[in-house]
């Protein structure tokens, strides 16, 4: 590949850029599956509230649907799974350096939680006078 | 003076770092408009993550009961509460709305004016009455009480959370919308078909226009998706 590179390729002629654009052409029953497929999974994540799932069961079905949903949509409404890895990647890698942020943020919300309840929480009993001795 | 990497690029792991090392555009067989609506879009991921997670903090680290959102967000149909039911409609509003774009995006590149521009207008009707519910809910708290800055059914946290979140993804909304009446006037009128150049930047029409339109709606979606499940569900 190296031999073909030469400083008259770094500026390519229009009509080559023209051609090397694609349009994306799918056809129409992929997008009613995709459209009917969040419908359902839609209905499936009501229902985790309606049924008043609770606890762990309740947070992994909400994050399974919710993590179906947004995969369906990014894939195939907006057709990443056909794009090139250069893009998919300049999309993805630094949306999943969020997680990373999330993770900090938890463990700072989980701290500031248990100092408030230490210093801040109303006492059910009045609290203790300290007399000081002389 | 063909290209070589054109002809065949590379595909897998070596297709990117040929991409980015190609001394050319980076992001090859995506026009240039495109490639910049989805780093508006990254930009704009970071902005709603920033609001989620700072929803995610102070509902974690707040030593007063969350209200019962189930409940707050609760409509009486027929003398019976049904928990969560309109942001439930809004729900499957925005979803539809995402399948007629995607529609849209398609009969755009089969050249198909009327189809196009009408699904565009669908959409975008769908858009309008998200927003509508969106304003009616807002409603319904403000008379219960809700202020950013305090509520009577819990942790204060909850109004500033609630107002900014769903206040930026509505403003996110009404945006698309006018955004795809714009878009569907210029497929209705022929713009796109008779590449007239646009009144703002003066580029070319085309159909790939619809198709970038597309992308900002699908991500107005993908960002209810998150807050339905963080902020409603959760």
């Amino acid at each position: 590949m190296a031999h073909a590179e030469g400083p008259q390729h770094s500026i390519l002629p229009k009509s080559d850029v023209a051609r090397a654009e694609e349009h994306q052409q799918h056809p129409i029953s992929v997008y009613l599956w995709i459209w009917g497929l969040l419908f359902v999974i839609s209905a499936f994540s009501y229902m985790v509230d309606y049924f008043h799932f609770q606890g762990y069961l309740r947070w992994s079905l909400i994050l399974l649907f919710m993590v179906l949903k947004a995969g369906l949509i990014v894939a195939i409404f907006m057709h990443m799974a056909w794009e090139r890895l250069a893009l998919v990647y300049a999309i993805l890698v630094p949306t999943g350096a969020l997680l990373i942020l999330i993770g900090l943020m938890s463990l700072e919300g989980n701290y500031t939680f248990l100092t408030r309840g230490t210093y801040f929480s109303p006492s059910p009993s009045p609290a203790p006078v300290v007399v000081k001795p002389h | 003076m063909t290209n070589p990497a054109l002809l065949a690029p590379a595909e897998g792991l070596q297709g990117v770092v040929a991409d980015w090392s190609s001394d050319q555009r980076a992001f090859k067989k995506v026009p240039w408009g495109k490639a910049m609506m989805w780093i508006f879009l990254l930009s704009d991921t970071f902005i709603f993550t920033s609001f989620l997670v700072s929803y995610m903090t102070v509902r974690m680290s707040t030593t007063v009961p969350w209200p019962n959102v189930s409940e707050v967000f609760s409509l009486t149909v027929w003398g019976t509460s049904v928990p969560l039911l309109l942001i439930a409609i809004m729900t499957f509003i925005l979803i539809s709305s995402s399948g007629t774009m995607a529609m849209a995006v398609k009969f755009g590149y089969e050249k198909n004016k009327k189809m196009c521009a009408i699904l565009l207008a669908v959409t975008a009707f769908f858009g309008a009455s998200f927003v509508g519910m969106q304003a009616f809910e807002w409603t319904k708290l403000i008379m219960e009480g809700v202020r950013p800055w305090g509520n009577p059914m819990g942790a204060a946290q909850f109004g500033s959370s609630f107002f900014m979140i769903t206040g930026f993804h509505g403003f996110h909304v009404s945006v698309g919308v006018i955004f795809l009446l714009i878009v569907a006037t210029k497929v209705w009128r022929g713009h796109l078909d008779d590449e007239r150049p646009g009144f703002l930047t003066g580029q070319k029409g085309s159909y790939e226009m619809v198709e970038i339109m597309g992308l900002y709606w699908h991500f107005v979606d993908l960002v209810w998706v998150f807050i339905f499940a963080f902020f409603y569900l959760w």
